[in-house]
Order: C-alpha cells, then sequence, then structure tokens
C-alpha cells in the first residue's frame, strides 16, 4: 500500500529564495487518523523549512518508533530519513550528525519514545549539545499501540477507558532545562502561529533544541479528562510571549514596545524577537524559565513559547574539536598513516 | 635435588603478584628481554575484576620450539604475594623453583620436599637502598628481574636497553632501576648457584615479528582502515581497543596546526547507543565502529537487527569474555559465538570474523570495514581476552599504500542523474546488494526513508507478503555473495593425509599446532583447517565432507562452533566431535592432545574402523 499525494496545485503559489513552492516540502500523504495532532506539527515542519528556504536534500530527519516517529515520512520527500527503533533516535541522530556537520539534523519523536524507552538516550543527547532539533509530538499516550499511558500523561488525568492515572507526569521541558539543553520551548499543535516561529528558530539553533509539542490524540487521548486533548490544552494554554523569527539582514519593521520585546540574535545574523507577555520571565536566564514553568503548573496551565535559549552554545563537534570538513568526506589520504609509518611502529614493538 | 631435565628455553614462570603494584611492567620487562634474545616466548596476564588489592599472575612460556599457547606445569614462580601463596607453592611441578621474599621467615605449611627455595629479601634490601616508599615497593619488582636474569641468564646488555627505551626522555629514572635490577642478580651471585637447569639462550627465531596485544592492533587497524566516528562503552577486555584507536589517533590524526581532529570518539552512555552511533554515523557515510564484549553485545542485539534488515554497514568488536551473564569477566571464552552469528529476532545473520593473532586483528579489523561497506551489513569481529589483552609475538604488521577503500556501491550525484529511477533495495546486479545513497548527495534524486520496516524495492513502506518475501530472499542472496567474499580459511595441507581432521579458530590456533605435532609424534597424523570467518565458504564443507571425523576445537561449553557448522553446512553430527574448553583459562595444547586420543581411542574400539574404510553411511554410537 503506497500513497500519493495529488499533483495539483493553485498555479500561484509564491516561491521561497530558493525558488520552491511550499508543495515542494512537502512529503508522502499521511496515514494517521484524521485530526491527529502529529498532521498538524507536520505541517508546520514544512511550512518552517519552506519559510527558511531550506534545501530538503541538506536536512536528514530521524525518528524512533510510534504514530509520530512515522510523520518524517510525512514531510520533505527530497530529505534522507531514518526510521530507527523504540527509543534509540538520539544515539542514531548522533552518529549521523558526527559523520556530516554540514547537514541540518531533524529528530522527531513522541512521548513513549522520549520519556520512556528513551529516555537514557534523551538525556544524553541533551548533555552533548547535539546540533539538532529534537521535537516530541506529545499526546500523553501511546498512540501506536492503542492507547497505553505514556509518563508524559498527568497524574489524575483519565484516559479513553476509564484509567486513571496514579503517576506523576515526567514534565520533559522542565527536565530539559535542568539537564542544560540550549534552546528549549514549548507548543501546542493546534497553534501554528506560535509553533512554525519555534521551528525556524529551532532549526536555526547552533546546539541541541528541544520543542515539546503538545498533540492531542484524537482516537485514544481526547476525552474529557484527558490533559492532552484539544479542549483541556486551548483551556489551560498560557503563552511566555509571542514569538517571530526574523532572517539575518531582514529590516524589522514590526513596532515593539521597548519594555517587553526581546531580540535573541543567532549566530548566522537572525533574530527571534519575542514580545514578552510576562514580565518575570527572560528567555536567556535558565532560572526564570525553570520558576515559570513550576508557577504556570501550580496554576493547571501549560506555559507555551520560547522558554530558554543560549544561542553562544558549543555543540559537540566543537567540544570535540572535530575538522572543519565533514568526515564523511575524508579521504585515504588524509586518514591513512601509510605503509612507512606502520614500518615504524613494527619497529618500536621490536 | 633438580627433578627436571635440563631445560635451555624450555619453561614456564608464573609471577605470582598483588593487583595496582607496579607488577606489571615488572613482568613485561623479563618478557621482551626474552624475545629480544630471539626466543619464542608468550605471556598471558591472569587477574581478578578488581583493581587493587587481589591476587593477579603473569604467566610466561619459554619454548624454543615456538609453541606459543599456554602450556600446565609451571617450573618457575615468582611469589610476592602472601595471600596466594599457599596455591602459589603447590603450583609448582616437582623439581621446580620456588622465588620468595625471604625478608620473613617462610612458615613451615609453605614447605615442600619436591622444589626448590630461593629466598630473596626483597623487602629489607628495597627498605636499605631506597627512602621513598612507593620506590621501595615498585624496585621489589625489578630486584627479582635482576635475580632471575642471574638465574636464568637473560642478558644484562638486553635489560638496561629496555629500560633506556621505556624511560626514553626521563633519563633521571634509568640509574635507579639499573641499581635495583643489580641487587638482585648480585643477590643471586653471592647466595646460590646459577644459573640454573632451566634458562635461556640466545637465538635467532623471533625474525622481524613484533610483540603486540590484539586490542592495540584492532585499534591500529581501526586507524588504517579509516574510521573517523568510534562509539563505545566500557567493558573488560575491549576497552582497550578504543583506547588504543584512541592513542594513535591522536598521533596521526591531529591536525599540527589547528589542534583540530580527522576522528570523533563519543563514550556513549550504554552499548544500546554506542551500536546506534556507529548505525547512524555509517547510514551518514563515515566508517565508524565500537568494541564490546558478551554483556554488551547482548544489549546491542535489536539495532544490530535495525542494521542487518536497513542494510547499513556496521563494525563492531567484540572481544569475549567468560559468560554467561557477567560470567568471568577477565577471562577468556569464545562463547559469542551463537548469539554474534544470529544477533537480534527475526531471520537475521550477521557476518563474522575471527582473528587468531595481533596482525590477523589488524588485518581483519581492516577487512572488516571493507566488507561491511561491500555487504552494507553488521560484521562482528570475535577476538577474545586472551588475544585482546595479551602480548603476542606476531609478524610485522603490513600495508599496501595501494590498496583503496572499498566503500561498496554508492551512487553520487553525477551517477544519480544517470539513472531514470533509484531504487535503494533494486538488485540491479544480481548479486543481492543493492546501490545505497548519502544523505545529501541530490537536491531531487536519491533520497529514500531508511526503516527497520517492510518495504519495496524503492523504500516504500510495504506490509504486501509479495514484497517483503522478495525482500528478504534477496538478502539471503547477498549473504550467498558474501560467502565468497570473506576471508578463506587456513587449510594446513595440500592434499589430505588422514581420516581425520582437526578444525579450530581464533586463540585456539597456537595450542591446536602444537597438539597437531603431539599426536603426530604418537604417529596419529590429522589435517587441519583454521576458519577465519562466517558465513562458511565451499573449503569448510569440502573438509569435512572429505574426513571421516573432525574435530572442532573451541573454547565453550555448549560446542556452539559445532552447531553453527551443523546448522550451516551438510554434516552429520556424529561426524563432528567436540574438543572443549571452557575454564576461563586459555585451551592448552595438552588438553587438546589428551582429549583427541581418548576419542580416536573410543572410535577405534567401536565400529568406525569400517567406516574409514570407505564404507558410509553407519551410525556409531560415539557422541561428544
Ligand atoms: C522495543 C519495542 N518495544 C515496544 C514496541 C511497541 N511500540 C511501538 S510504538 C510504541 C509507543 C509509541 O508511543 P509514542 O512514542 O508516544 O508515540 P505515539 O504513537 O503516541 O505518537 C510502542 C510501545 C516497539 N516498537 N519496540
Ligand atoms: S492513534 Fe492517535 S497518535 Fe496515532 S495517528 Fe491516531 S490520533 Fe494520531
Ligand atoms: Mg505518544
Amino acid at each position: 500500500m503506497s500513497y500519493t499525494r495529488p499533483k495539483f496545485r493553485h498555479p500561484e503559489l509564491i516561491k521561497n529564495k530558493l525558488g520552491y513552492t511550499v508543495d515542494y516540502y512537502e512529503g508522502a500523504l499521511s496515514t494517521l487518523c484524521a485530526g491527529c495532532g502529529h498532521d498538524s506539527i507536520s505541517a508546520g515542519i514544512i511550512q518552517a523549512c519552506y519559510e527558511l528556504s531550506i534545501e530538503p536534500h541538506r536536512l536528514a530527519k530521524l525518528s524512533g518508533i510510534g504514530c509520530s516517529s512515522k510523520s518524517p515520512a510525512y514531510v520533505l520527500s527530497n530529505s534522507h530519513g531514518f526510521n530507527s527503533v523504540h527509543g534509540r533516535m538520539p544515539s542514531v541522530a548522533t552518529g549521523a550528525n558526527l559523520a556530516n556537520k554540514d547537514l541540518i539534523y531533524l529528530g522527531v519523536s513522541g512521548d513513549g519514545d522520549t520519556a520512556s524507552i528513551g529516555m537514557g538516550q534523551f538525556v544524553h543527547v541533551i548533555r552533548r549539545n547535539l546540533n539538532m532539533l529534537y521535537i516530541v509530538m506529545n499526546n500523553g499516550c501511546y498512540g501506536l499501540t492503542k492507547g497505553q499511558d505514556s509518563a508524559t500523561a498527568d497524574q489524575g488525568s483519565k484516559n479513553k477507558t476509564g484509567n486513571i492515572n496514579l503517576f506523576e507526569a515526567i514534565d520533559l521541558a522542565s527536565l530539559s532545562l535542568e539537564l542544560g539543553a540550549t534552546f528549549v520551548a514549548q507548543s501546542f499543535s493546534g497553534d501554528k502561529t506560535q509553533l512554525v516561529p519555534l521551528i525556524k528558530a529551532g532549526l536555526k539553533h547552533p546546539g541541541f533544541a528541544f520543542i515539546n509539542v503538545i498533540s492531542p490524540c484524537v482516537t485514544f487521548n481526547n476525552n474529557v479528562g484527558s490533559t492532552k486533548s484539544y479542549d483541556f490544552v486551548r483551556e489551560h494554554i498560557a503563552a511566555t510571549s509571542t514569538i517571530d523569527f526574523v532572517p539575518e539582514m531582514t529590516e524589522i519593521t514590526a513596532k515593539y514596545d521597548e519594555g517587553t520585546t526581546k531580540k535573541v540574535k543567532m549566530h548566522d545574523g537572525s533574530f527571534i524577537s519575542l514580545n514578552k507577555l510576562s514580565q518575570d520571565w527572560d528567555p536567556l536566564d535558565r532560572l526564570s524559565a525553570v520558576t515559570a514553568i513550576h508557577n504556570a503548573r501550580a496554576k493547571n496551565e501549560i506555559l507555551t513559547g520560547l522558554l530558554y535559549v543560549n544561542p553562544d552554545c558549543n555543540d559537540l563537534h566543537q567540544m570535540l574539536r572535530t575538522c572543519d570538513k565533514p568526515l564523511n568526506t575524508l579521504l585515504k589520504s588524509d586518514l591513512c598513516p601509510g605503509a612507512s609509518m606502520l614500518n615504524e611502529i613494527n619497529a618500536d614493538l621490536r | 635435588m633438580s627433578l627436571i631435565e635440563n631445560k635451555v628455553n624450555d619453561f614456564v614462570v608464573r609471577f605470582a603478584n598483588v593487583n595496582g603494584t607496579g607488577s606489571a611492567s615488572a613482568n613485561f620487562l623479563f618478557t621482551k628481554a626474552i624475545f629480544r634474545m630471539g626466543i619464542p616466548v608468550t605471556p598471558k596476564n591472569i587477574f581478578p575484576s578488581n583493581i587493587q588489592g587481589l591476587p593477579t599472575w603473569y604467566e610466561v612460556r619459554i619454548s624454543e620450539k615456538g609453541y606459543l599457547g599456554r602450556r600446565e606445569g609451571i617450573d618457575f614462580v615468582v611469589s610476592v604475594n602472601p595471600q596466594s601463596m599457599l596455591n602459589d607453592v603447590q603450583s609448582v611441578k616437582a623439581g621446580g623453583y620456588f622465588l620468595y621474599d625471604s625478608s620473613k621467615k617462610l612458615h613451615d605449611q609453605y614447605i615442600r620436599q619436591d622444589i626448590n627455595y630461593i629466598g630473596i629479601p626483597l623487602m629489607l634490601m628495597c627498605n636499605e637502598a631506597y627512602t621513598d616508599p612507593r620506590q621501595r615497593q615498585l624496585f621489589k619488582n625489578i630486584v627479582y628481574v635482576g635475580a632471575l636474569a642471574a638465574l636464568f641468564e637473560i642478558e644484562f646488555d638486553v635489560l638496561e636497553e629496555l629500560l633506556g627505551e621505556q624511560f626514553k626522555g626521563k633519563e633521571k629514572l634509568i640509574p635507579a632501576n639499573v641499581k635495583a635490577l643489580k641487587l638482585g642478580a648480585d643477590y643471586i651471585y653471592a647466595n646460590f648457584k646459577y644459573p640454573l637447569d632451566i634458562r635461556v639462550e640466545r637465538r635467532n627465531l623471533i625474525g622481524n615479528s613484533i610483540m603486540i596485544d590484539g586490542n592495540s592492533a584492532c585499534g591500529l587497524g581501526a586507524v588504517y582502515a579509516g574510521a573517523t566516528v568510534a562509539a563505545w562503552y566500557p567493558i573488560t577486555p575491549s576497552t582497550s581497543v578504543v583506547e588504543a584507536y584512541n592513542a594513535y589517533a591522536e598521533e596521526f590524526r591531529v591536525n599540527k596546526i589547528t589542534g583540530k581532529k580527522n576522528f570523533a570518539i563519543i563514550q556513549a552512555e550504554d552499548e544500546l547507543s554506542a551500536i546506534g552511533m556507529v548505525i547512524g554515523a555509517s547510514w551518514n557515510g563515515a566508517r565508524s565502529f565500537t568494541a564490546s564484549s558478551g554483556p554488551g553485545l547482548s544489549l546491542m542485539n535489536e539495532l544490530l537487527g535495525l542494521a542487518y534488515f536497513a542494510e547499513i554497514p556496521t563494525v563492531l568488536i567484540d572481544v569475549q569474555r567468560t559468560g554467561p551473564s557477567t560470567g568471568m569477566p577477565t577471562r577468556t571464552q569464545q562463547s559469542d559465538i551463537l548469539e554474534a552469528a544470529y544477533a537480534s529476532h527475526g531471520d537475521t545473520k550477521h557476518v563474522l570474523l575471527f582473528p587468531s593473532n595481533p596482525k590477523e586483528c589488524f588485518d581483519l579489523t581492516v577487512d572488516a570495514f571493507d566488507l561491511a561497506e561491500y555487504l552494507q551489513t553488521p560484521v562482528i569481529m570475535l577476538t577474545d581476552l586472551d588475544l585482546g589483552m595479551n602480548d603476542h609475538i606476531s609478524e610485522p604488521f603490513e600495508w599496501d599504500d595501494k590498496r583503496e577503500y572499498n566503500r561498496g556501491k554508492i551512487l553520487d550525484a553525477a551517477a544519480l542523474d544517470n539513472i531514470v529511477k533509484f531504487g535503494r533495495y533494486l538488485d540491479v546486479d544480481n548479486d543481492g546488494i543493492a546501490y545505497r545513497t548519502y544523505p545529501g548527495t541530490h537536491p531531487t534524486k536519491g533520497s529514500f526513508f531508511t526503516r527497520g520496516t517492510s518495504r519495496d524495492e524503492y523504500a516504500t513502506y510495504s506490509e504486501d507478503s509479495g514484497a517483503y518475501k522478495r525482500n528478504v530472499d534477496r538478502l539471503i542472496k547477498k549473504w550467498n555473495t558474501a560467502k565468497d567474499i570473506v576471508p578463506a580459511p587456513q587449510v594446513y595441507q595440500d592434499k589430505n593425509k588422514s581420516e581425520y581432521g582437526i578444525l579450530f579458530f581464533g586463540t585456539s590456533q597456537c595450542s591446536a599446532e602444537e597438539a597437531i605435532d603431539l599426536l603426530n609424534q604418537k604417529k596419529i597424523i590429522v589435517d587441519a583447517i583454521r576458519i577465519k570467518s562466517f558465513p562458511f565458504n565451499k573449503t569448510v564443507q569440502d573438509f569435512i565432507d572429505s574426513h571421516e571425523k573432525v574435530f572442532v576445537i573451541e573454547q565453550n561449553r555448549d560446542a556452539q562452533m559445532k552447531s553453527l557448522l551443523l546448522i550451516e553446512l551438510v554434516a552429520n553430527h556424529q561426524k563432528l566431535i567436540s574438543v572443549l574448553n571452557y575454564d576461563g583459562m586459555p585451551i592448552t595444547a595438552e588438553n587438546i592432545f589428551n582429549q583427541i586420543t581418548n576419542q580416536i581411542l573410543s572410535l577405534k574400539s567401536s565400529p568406525l574402523k569400517e567406516e574409514a574404510n570407505g564404507k558410509k553411511n553407519k551410525q556409531n554410537s560415539i557422541t561428544n
């Protein structure tokens, strides 16, 4: 069974800097349930890559296993993809990134894939500040295995079978802040206006960028009592700021009220422009982000937006001091010490 | 009162030390000096899974005939560990020697009438000669080496030369070491009859051989093979593979001006992650590897299956140790064979390589990368603790500068432009090996979705039974292609001379070859084959077919290689007779000899003779 998308497109679609229209960034037709939050996030990824004028083949998309992990197939069909095994995407992405530092790495995972089976790898990929965007499509359940509670399901929340979750939820955003992630954001699959600039900023971030996106599962976890349902999220969402991603060399035309606007300069000259809604929070200050999340949680709110960013971080390659050329382009002449050196080594071993 | 006949260049010395007291470098000095005198010598570390304080032994076999396997029967014990002294006294052969620290009087329980005692007051001598407590401890080791030099007639010049090399750049340390050597030697000259009947004599039997451990050879091989990404998780006895890779890469792969590195090493959070990184890097076109041991291999199973099914080159060096579970982590075994051959669920099989010596560790590591990339599949190299962590005399390493890396079937942008439709899993060449592309190659052609789920020839997800079956059948075709590519076995004879064959691999080689000589001395002639790889190529089948009985020598309890032969080849299981060793110590020639002669005796008293005379298809009652 394979799916193809109808080829017809409106003739007047706008082209990006590379001359591509948005449909150039699409992938195979989704096989997820109609209305699944994951599909909206995929649409956000497509839009962000289009707006950033990314060459699709210079981006590699990786995932684990789950409904969410299937979704890389539904975006960017000219990108290489790697649907690995359950919970192990971070290691595969680490190896891939080490081999070629010149590509953009997009990792997609689920809450089961990340917060349970893959927790170890998630924690360690953060520590290594791997240059990638890591998106968790968080629906509070295991979609693909038919709706079991996941470790991000809120304590006391009720799943479709009426089960009440007994256990404390793992909050992936605070955890990643705690672990030293250099870009942490939270969003909602239904809020494209906020999500697209976050994805763009995350793709541009020169280290590990994490976006936890609440993404309702319409089939198994969209019921009354679920804290990951469309209705609940819409009612309890609180934003830190409105966010805009301003590409390099773009004149800033929008007017912001000085006191509430924060511009974060990225290494390539682009900006993230944040129009802060809350005064006691600063996106460059990890502690205030942690506090803001805790305060929101106390009020039963889901805090969204860019929570923290450190644009001046060193990624794994910088820490390891790897050469400027991608390792996968090095030739025998760069790598092999040769026969005469081996003879010297032999001599030392006699 | 020596009971041992005059033994020049043919004896075993065992050093009984305490872990972490600096004995290792002194013991190595002893071994290296004998090597420098042109005499075949083989040391084995026997050490606990502990850092400091427990007994360790270092056993050195000296063999004029060049037998480099372990030998039972200890001629000389150097005892500097009170904790193990009782056992050490018992371990000496009748007529052998026991060197001990006589600073304190030897207790009666350590006295045997049938061995010779050489008491040297090591502690008192060192307390007198040195003031620093650490030096007092360290130089005790050098003092006994000096004493051994006098007793065995090891050339003093050679020892001094070795110290000079060891302390190159730290010449200040040389005189104190030489002084310690002399202290030991002089004590012997003054108090004992020397040299002993067991002693060494300069020979020219080493040729241009080198001495190195297998793990270092693997690490060096990975540098020569062009590996750029290493991911690993520490585990004995494999750790020194990546440490060696790191050391050689730091030497040869760092830009002298910028300090930037042409390699990346990650100590992963576990073995799942290590192998995942290798898979990711290889998928993205870098040569990448990991090294581990049994417990790590167990963890890696799921991802090895992914690499097999998604067809991603993956190089894994498994330095085997004694299982199951944590087993005896610092003892040797060849017991991961079946685990490695069929690692992961579903119909999976993996290419295996079995090096026997450091030269082969180097060569087969380089081959592993070529094979993995050419076949687009995991290649698992099965070495073991004995090979990996002990120094061995080996042929020198060789490298042909004309040798190119075989990166396998890869399409670049130009090649993609020349084809109509790229099919990642399309068997274009009819050998089961399809073409792959690296991410980032071409804007519109050659991208595909790599996955562990079933797919069709164009890498499109598919649950169609036909597509699934075509794919797994192609993988078997690829497997058959591999049979002609993997390293061929070593066959010891041009033409069969016997109805008996022996089959072995890896570190059983030295002892197996010695056992062949022992059998010959008893007028038992056997043919021999040494396997270097799996899948087995046709030569292995032919060898089994052309012998009445084949003794399969291996170092595990369950006859894993025999099982693998029976699964993968056509053979009657009664034809294959196991010769096993699984106590954690390297197999000895004597052990092999005894097991084979016992088996042959019982075969002779059974109807085998008729069968051997040509009557086929008879069952007999011999099993292993
Ligand atoms: C090792 C292993 N164990 C179990 C599974 C079965 N499994 C597939 S998807 C999944 C859970 C996915 O949940 P999540 O990551 O939240 O993704 P979602 O489907 O909710 O998007 C599980 C347990 C598996 N594929 N591999
Ligand atoms: S089961 Fe849930 S998560 Fe999976 S596709 Fe359907 S709606 Fe999405
Ligand atoms: Mg989920």
